[in-house]
């Protein structure tokens, strides 16, 4: 970018006079602030490839993942889709903003960084629904059963889901489905007669998606949650600076460094989601 | 008392300010940059909803391909958030480095330790 780097003459840089990266103070230090908190991500992440590859199966994303808002289940990935495009979206109206900010448009800030606020709160929305959706679980949950696919638990579906014609079948993930002849029928209609156990959703003991693995939802909550914090903060950060450019301050500076200062944090949020995302749902 | 070190600040902030001209120059890279986050986005979506990884409860055999160009897109898509988006790119070379050195060794370090041990957790759990 023109001037982002300006050159020191050199009796100015030997005097120890400007900052070794040609860099303000500010700026500095929120890349520091954005490095630990990284360092904080993928130690989480990484904690979650550790559980994935300790035990044996681990549910599959759009087997898990696919409920839509009005429409219910039988969308894989469609809601975390749209959720992620709003993030990126998002983005890129704050580096418009950043780069308006640069030609000292305040207008043209107040519009980028109202639609990047407006993007935040939708996605703050959106992941409250997403966790609706996990939290309460399919229709009719997962049951024990004595059969040994998948450890003996299995999801109850309406057979119409997954294009057979018998009403119910039990579905043991991962492409077995138990239910379509009669005889199975017979004893899918047994077993939901007497499950050895039920669970519906998920909290942090138990979850019907791996009801072996118990650590599945516990870092389903931590990490989205933890990312939907950074997400919060971010939409109330980005309005308080958006009052102060509509108040006039940085107008008085000659300068919109602070919403450059801002949007690193905005664009940081947007990084973390990108792994989160392939982590979660895609891998 | 005069701040020197808020008026360096001031100096380094005014000087990134650029003209309209520079403007369309950068807006058409925010654009093209934009274009290629979604394409890729689209991409993962359709891959991981039509490709399964298991087939009648068998792990699909070309699931380790797919999980790899998975990683492989999102690496690309974190490159170029962080260099354009954020302007790493347009930084010094000496800032670059003081940022993205420790941590790529630290989370090599990490992912090498933690994978390592959950894998002969693994395979002690499920001989």
């Amino acid at each position: 970018m023109a001037g982002h780097a300006k050159e020191l003459d050199a009796a100015t840089a030997w005097g120890g006079d400007g900052s070794p990266f040609r860099l303000t103070y500010g700026k500095q230090m929120m890349w520091f602030f954005l490095l630990s908190d990284a360092l904080t991500f993928g130690g989480l992440l990484c904690s979650y490839g550790y559980f994935r590859h300790q035990y044996d199966s681990w549910p599959v994303g759009e087997e898990v993942f696919n409920a839509m808002p009005f429409l219910g289940n039988g969308f894989p990935l469609l809601y975390v889709a749209l959720m992620t495009f709003i993030l990126i979206v998002s983005s890129v109206t704050m580096v418009l903003a950043v780069e308006a900010g640069h030609r000292v448009d305040k207008k043209g800030v107040i519009k980028w960084l109202t639609l990047t606020v407006i993007g935040g709160v939708f996605f703050v929305g959106s992941q409250a629904w997403e966790w609706y959706h996990f939290i309460h679980g399919s229709h009719y949950g997962a049951i024990h059963t004595p059969e040994v696919w998948n450890n003996g638990w299995a999801t109850i579906k309406e057979g119409a889901e997954l294009g057979i014609s018998q009403d119910f079948v039990l579905d043991f993930g991962h492409g077995k489905v138990l239910g379509a002849t009669s005889e199975e029928q017979a004893l899918v209609a047994q077993y939901i007669a007497e499950p050895l156990a039920h669970i519906q959703g998920a909290n942090m003991t138990e979850n019907e998606y791996a009801p072996m693995i118990p650590q599945f939802a516990n870092l389903f909550f931590f990490i989205t949650g933890f990312h939907g914090f950074h997400v919060l903060s971010g939409v109330v950060i980005n309005l308080i600076i958006l009052i102060n450019v509509v108040k006039g301050v940085y107008d008085k500076r000659g300068h919109f460094e602070m919403i450059e200062k801002v949007g690193l944090y905005w664009h940081f949020v947007d990084l973390v989601w990108v792994f989160v995302f392939t982590f979660f749902y895609l891998v | 008392m005069v701040r020197d070190d808020l008026n360096r600040d001031n100096e380094y902030a005014l000087s990134a300010n650029h003209d309209e001209a520079h403007g369309v120059e950068l807006r058409k890279t925010i654009w093209k940059v934009t274009g290629l986050l979604t394409l890729i986005t689209i991409v993962e979506v359709l891959t991981g909803a039509f490709v399964k990884q298991y087939i009648d409860g068998t792990p699909n055999s070309i699931w380790p391909v797919i999980k790899w160009s998975f990683i492989v897109l999102t690496l690309i898509k974190a490159a170029y958030i962080v260099l354009k988006f954020m302007h790493l790119g347009d930084e010094t070379k000496s800032f670059k480095y003081v940022l993205l050195t420790p941590y790529f060794i630290f989370m090599a370090y990490l992912i090498f330790i933690l994978l390592t041990e959950a894998n002969h957790v693994n395979s002690i759990l499920y001989p």
